[in-house]
Order: C-alpha cells, then sequence, then structure tokens
C-alpha cells in the first residue's frame, strides 16, 4: 500500500464509508463549481465606488501604508519623484516590466534613474502595477507574471505601487472573480504568485512591539490615479 | 523534538519560577487578548463568521478524501508535485530526497508548525544540510536551541535582554561595540544577517495555513515577508502541510482569513497573505523552478473517526493560548512538546499518545474562555475532558487519583447517600471551624489549603438549603 491509499484509507475508515458515491460526489462537486460567497461583511459591500476608495485609503493608512492621489496617469512619475525626495531615498528605482508603466511620461523626470526587470539583491525602491485595491481591509492584490515579477514586492526597502481608483474593488470575494475572469485564464493557469499586501512588512516578535520592515518593504507608498467616477 | 510532556509538573513549576517569563507572558496574556476584542468590535459579523467557519471546516473534514485527491490533481495540473507521508519519518525523508536532488547545502524555512512537529531541522543538520529559520523569533530560537513557546509567536517566553545576548553571542563577525539594546535595532540586524542567507539558498520550505482544492494552491499568512522571499528566491519551493488544512475553495479560504488574523493578532488581515499555484510560469522572471508539496498525515487521519475530529478545525490562531489562564501563568515550554496551549492539550495526546501527554488535559479549570475565542468553535474543555476519560479508562491515572474517582463516582450516582453525606460533612465542618471561621488546612486537601484558607461552612448544605426554599415557596402557593 502506498502511503497516498493509507492516508486517504484511513480516512474513509474514519468516515464510515468508502469512496464518495456518484451522488454524493456530484453535489460536492457542484458546491466546488459554484464559488458560492459566504457571509460578506458589510463595511465594503454597501459602499459606492467613492466611498470604496475612501475607505480603502483610510484602511491602508491604519495600517502605515502612505498613500498619494494624483489625478492621472501621466502625473505618476512627478509623484514617485517627490516621494523619494521627500524620504530622502536616492532618485533610483526598479520598475516592473509592464506595459502601463512604460507608457508613463519618464522622460518628463530625467533625473530619476530607472531599470526593468526583477529586483536585484542591491535594489531600494521598486515600482509596480497591482491587479486591484480591496477596500475591507485596505489591502493590495497583485499576480506573478511576465510584468510583474514578485521579487519586486520583498526584496526592496521601498516599494510603491500604482493603483487606478476604479481597480479599488470591495472584497477579497471580489478579487477572486477578477482572477478567474482574466482572459485566457484557467484555474490550471493561475499566476504562480497572487500576494495580497496590508501595510509594510512587520513584526512583533520582541517583546509584542510592532517593528516595520522585518524582511520585505519598510515602506509601502500607494499611488492612487484618478477618482472612482472616472472607472 | 523528544517530548517532555510526562514532566509536565515540573516543567510548570519551572515556568512559574522564571521571574523573565513571568514579565514575557504578562505582556502577552494582556496584549493579544485588548486586540482580539478591538477587532471583534470593528467587525459586526464576526460571530455569523465564525459559525460559517466552523460549518466550512467540518464540511470539508467529512469530504476529506474528495478534497485531498482533487486538490493533489490541480497541484499536478499546475506543475507541481505532491508527496504523502504518513508519518514523520516519511515527511522527513520525503523534504530531504527534495533537498538532495539539487544537492541544496542551506535551506531557507518560513515558519511551519509541521516542521517542528516532525523535527526536520534536526534531520536536515545531520544530513549536511544547512536550515535557516526566517521569521525573526524563530530565528531567534533557532540561535538558542530552543523550541518554540507558542504556534504564532515562538520566542514570547523571552525579553530583548535574553535577545540580545543571543545576537551578542551568535554573530560573532558583527563589532562587539554595536548597539544592540533594543528591539529596532535587533530586527535591523536580525534582517542584515539573514538577507545573504535568503540569497543563497537552494531551497525554501514554508508551511501552509491553507490548501486549496479547487486550485491546487498554497496560502500562507505572515507579517514579515520572510515567508515569501523564502519561497520566491530559491530554485525549489517546498510546502510542508498536514492534511487538514484544506478547504474547498477562494471563497472558503476568505471567510477563514477573515476570521484568522483578527483571532491570532488583533489585525485586520495580516501584511501578507499569498497564494501560490505550482512553479514558475514560463516568461515568469523570477520564482522557483520547482513546487512540491509534502502532504503529512501523522496521525490526522486517524483522528476523523475519533471523538477528537473536531480538533481538525483548528486554524491554529492561538486565541486559546492566548487567553488561557494555565499557558499565561506557566508558558508553552512547560507543555513539553510542539503544541501548547487548550488546542496543544487536546492535539499532543492525539500525536504522541495519552499516555505520554496525558498531563496536558488535566491542566486546564475548564474555565471556557478557550472555547468562547476560538474562530472556528472547537469545544476545547469537552475534548480535554474526553482525554481524561480515556486516561481513566486506560488505567494510566495514579491509583490514588483513580480510587479516589472511582469512589466519588460510586457515591454520585447515589444521590440520597451523596446528600446526606454532603450534609453531615458541612455539618462537621461548620461545627469544626466556628470559632476561627475558616482552616488552615484540612486532611486530604492540602493542595488546595496550601495555597488559601478554606472558609468554614456555615452549617447546612446548599441541596438543603434549596429544598427548604423550594418547600416555602410551595406553602406560599398554596396559601
Amino acid at each position: 500500500m502506498t502511503a497516498r491509499d493509507d492516508i486517504l484509507g484511513g480516512i474513509r475508515r474514519g468516515l464510515g464509508r468508502g469512496r464518495l458515491a456518484d451522488g454524493a460526489a456530484g453535489a460536492v462537486e457542484a458546491r466546488l463549481a459554484e464559488h458560492k460567497r459566504n457571509l460578506i461583511p458589510a463595511r465594503a459591500a454597501a459602499l459606492d465606488p467613492p466611498a470604496r476608495v475612501e475607505l480603502f485609503v483610510a484602511m491602508a493608512e491604519a495600517v502605515q501604508a502612505s498613500v498619494a492621489r494624483v489625478a492621472s496617469e501621466r502625473d505618476v512619475p512627478a509623484e514617485v519623484a517627490r516621494f523619494l525626495a521627500a524620504e530622502n531615498l536616492p532618485a533610483e528605482l526598479t520598475v516592473a516590466p509592464d506595459s502601463a508603466l512604460d507608457a508613463l511620461p519618464w522622460a518628463e523626470r530625467p533625473l530619476l534613474q530607472i531599470r526593468r526587470g526583477k529586483a536585484e539583491p542591491g535594489d531600494a525602491v521598486s515600482l509596480t502595477p497591482c491587479l486591484a485595491g480591496i477596500a475591507e481591509t485596505g489591502t493590495l492584490m497583485l499576480v506573478s507574471g511576465e510584468g510583474t515579477p514578485t521579487t519586486l514586492n520583498f526584496l526592496p526597502d521601498t516599494h510603491i505601487v500604482m493603483l487606478r481608483a476604479g481597480e479599488v474593488v470591495a472584497t477579497y470575494e471580489d478579487g477572486w472573480d477578477l482572477l478567474r475572469g482574466r482572459p485566457g485564464e484557467r484555474p490550471a493557469e493561475l499566476p504562480r504568485t497572487v500576494n495580497f499586501i496590508t501595510g509594510p512588512s512587520r513584526t512583533g516578535d520582541i517583546e509584542q512591539k510592532i517593528e516595520l520592515g522585518a524582511h520585505g518593504p519598510r515602506r509601502l507608498h500607494v499611488i492612487l490615479v484618478g477618482d472612482a467616477r472616472q472607472a | 523534538m523528544d517530548p517532555t510532556s510526562r514532566a509536565f509538573l515540573d516543567n510548570a513549576r519551572a515556568g512559574l519560577a522564571d521571574p523573565v517569563l513571568r514579565r514575557a507572558l504578562g505582556i502577552a496574556g494582556v496584549g493579544f487578548p485588548a486586540r482580539r476584542a478591538e477587532a471583534m468590535a470593528r467587525l459586526p459579523e464576526f460571530e455569523a463568521l465564525r459559525e460559517q467557519g466552523k460549518a466550512i471546516k467540518d464540511h470539508t473534514i467529512a469530504h476529506l478524501d474528495f478534497y485531498l485527491e482533487r486538490y493533489e490533481a490541480n497541484v499536478i495540473a499546475a506543475g507541481g508535485m505532491v508527496h504523502w507521508a504518513r508519518d514523520a519519518g516519511e515527511a522527513r525523508a520525503a523534504v530531504l530526497d527534495i533537498c538532495r536532488s539539487v544537492g541544496a547545502k542551506i535551506v531557507t524555512k518560513g515558519k511551519s508548525m509541521v516542521a517542528e512537529e516532525i523535527a526536520l531541522n534536526d534531520h536536515l543538520a545531520a544530513n549536511g544540510i544547512t536550515p535557516v529559520e526566517t521569521d525573526l523569533g524563530e530565528y531567534i530560537i533557532q540561535l538558542r536551541h530552543e523550541p518554540p513557546s507558542h504556534i504564532i509567536a515562538p520566542a514570547i517566553h523571552l525579553m530583548k535582554e535574553q535577545v540580545t545576548e543571543t545576537f551578542r553571542a551568535a554573530h560573532t563577525a558583527l563589532d562587539p561595540a554595536r548597539a544592540i539594546a533594543e528591539a529596532p535595532q535587533l530586527c535591523a540586524e536580525a534582517r542584515a544577517v539573514l538577507r545573504p542567507q535568503f540569497l543563497a539558498a537552494d531551497v525554501g520550505i514554508t508551511g501552509a495555513n491553507f490548501l486549496i482544492a479547487e486550485t491546487g494552491s498554497s496560502i500562507i499568512v505572515t507579517n514579515e515577508g520572510n515567508g515569501d522571499l523564502t519561497q520566491t528566491l530559491p530554485k525549489i519551493h517546498i510546502v510542508l502541510a498536514s492534511i487538514e488544512k484544506i478547504v474547498p475553495t477562494l471563497e472558503d479560504a476568505a471567510t477563514l482569513l477573515r476570521l484568522l488574523a483578527r483571532s491570532a493578532t488583533g489585525q485586520e488581515f495580516s501584511s501578507y497573505t499569498t497564494m501560490s499555484t505550482g512553479p514558475r510560469r514560463p516568461g515568469d522572471l523570477d520564482g522557483p523552478e520547482q513546487y512540491h508539496v509534502v502532504l503529512v498525515d501523522n496521525g490526522r487521519s486517524a483522528m476523523v473517526g475519533s471523538e477528537f475530529r473536531e480538533m481538525l478545525r483548528c486554524l491554529r490562531c492561538a486565541a486559546c493560548l492566548n487567553h488561557c489562564p494555565v499557558y499565561t501563568a506557566i508558558g508553552g515550554h512547560a507543555y513539553g512538546w510542539v503544541y501548547p496551549g487548550p488546542m496543544g492539550a487536546v492535539l499532543t495526546p492525539a500525536l504522541i499518545g495519552v499516555a505520554e501527554a496525558g498531563d496536558l488535559p488535566n491542566a486546564s479549570s475548564f474555565c471556557g474562555r478557550c472555547e468562547s475565542v476560538c474562530p472556528v468553535k472547537i469545544p476545547l474543555p469537552k475534548l480535554m475532558r474526553n482525554w481524561r476519560e480515556r486516561q481513566f479508562a486506560q488505567r494510566l491515572v495514579a491509583p490514588r487519583y483513580r480510587d479516589a474517582l472511582r469512589l466519588w463516582a460510586w457515591v454520585a450516582q447515589r444521590p440520597e447517600l451523596y446528600h446526606r453525606m454532603v450534609e453531615v460533612k458541612a455539618r462537621l465542618l461548620g461545627w469544626l471551624g466556628k470559632r476561627r471561621g475558616r482552616f488552615r488546612a484540612l486532611p486530604l486537601a492540602g493542595g488546595w489549603t496550601g495555597l488559601r484558607d478554606m472558609p468554614a461552612p456555615e452549617g447546612r448544605s446548599f441541596h438543603a438549603l434549596w429544598a427548604d426554599r423550594q418547600r416555602a415557596a410551595q406553602r406560599r402557593q398554596l396559601r
């Protein structure tokens, strides 16, 4: 008997049955396929889009993320430059090789030194897009892919994320729907990594006092583009 | 690690006498419950979510064979591999084989209680592979060669002075005169020391908070980001998870995630909730080339058909530890193995035997706080009582206690006799203690009177007084 057979056999003995009969298996299959939502807290689900964005900002700031609002994507390079200067950081960053970020008017900020690609050990600052912002807890949802390497979210000390106001959804379940709804994506083709990021890295392992920047970024800066009405 | 649960009473005494532990537990025993209470107050649906969380886990366990097979199929479809392990030995062997397949020298690890359970670090080290714990708390206790004392805050038994000492002793290449007395300096030092290890590691091992049957994904929840560096940078990502971590769908995981962080640390959501599905995709610039899941049974499948099945709902949030008057008095090491507190008192006997760990389910006043804060409503006191009954039935209780219990049971099953004996005892004690109003010592109750005086009864038993009251009420009604 293989370990697999032994374990599954032990479970079935414990449940007092053999393999699920066709009818019973059908019911479980149906439950799996349905993607039925359980109880959704009203906190974010009950809000209209502009209020949802406000809740996202409040929740993100409550966990020590900083949020800057700009009118359009064209303003992102200027905000990046402003933020780096305000934090006394060098004007250097690694940018996700993503078409939307490539299209930003970087030429207007010639003093910013930009490298495209995944993160390298010495990188201090990264800029990435995201799939969604989740209002209920001020959480960013990022997925890995050709243009969005995961190391950018964790290796640099400072992580800057561009989030369009129209990308702010209410709940995690809305995030799952976005993931499933991506063109050409079947479950077997999910991205390798989905990161839900809520504030910068932290630890409470020494005397329960919260310290930021345990292993991941010390700073998480969200550049929120536009307002929800444009979405 | 070899369990020392048999020495529970001595361990507990040592814990109570340790002034550093008393200070450290004082911080934890107040902070965690206060933050959880605040988080609950911010989410009116919390109670309803607990009920749903319980139902999701019950449904999953009732179809665990189905969901495990589906999960396995989806891991394989996403390009990963699944290794089934009946026990700790098979799990260790599976991990070692994978590490050897790439000639691994350094293995980074995210926090995993299953890895503690199977004593993985010692096994890797014995085979020439260096395991590096990357969670700050785990790193500290690894340097100190100590087991974790808490399932989510492994170094909770230490104060910062001990951490400073530990780092000075371990990080000998650094300037001995450097200032590391404060927590921010200690965190910065750990970050700087561990960063090269993350980059050098050949294999990264994480646990899993959830395994998703629908997609073949694993989910880890961390605050530090150490788990993410662990699983993203090396060539191979190994997920070490026990079989009851399965949930059916992403929606089910979302519901349980809403319960987990709030119950554990009182956070709305932990900093990082990360879902991994298979190895890196074609075109990806980073991520592991191989994704392996080691599915560990180690006693769980035998719990499915037992009266301890409900324990398989456990999310490992540690709320029951944080709210336990026994745990917060004696600390986690007293429990002598991997899982302390109320959840440990139920799980440990199931995994290493009640003969070994029988003292654990007895270390409870049954105050019920653990059950009242459990996010999936596990009836921990009831399950501890089940162990006590088994212990009694298997003659594992000392003859003195066993005889006393048997005598008590015999009397308690005869109400007439019981009431009469209590009445006599109450009158006798009342008469003997009339002058002082209390007893400093009583025969056969030295343990109780050693710490406090026993007030003298005022003459009659509760049952007798109650009967009088009922009779009086009846007379009033008749009038």
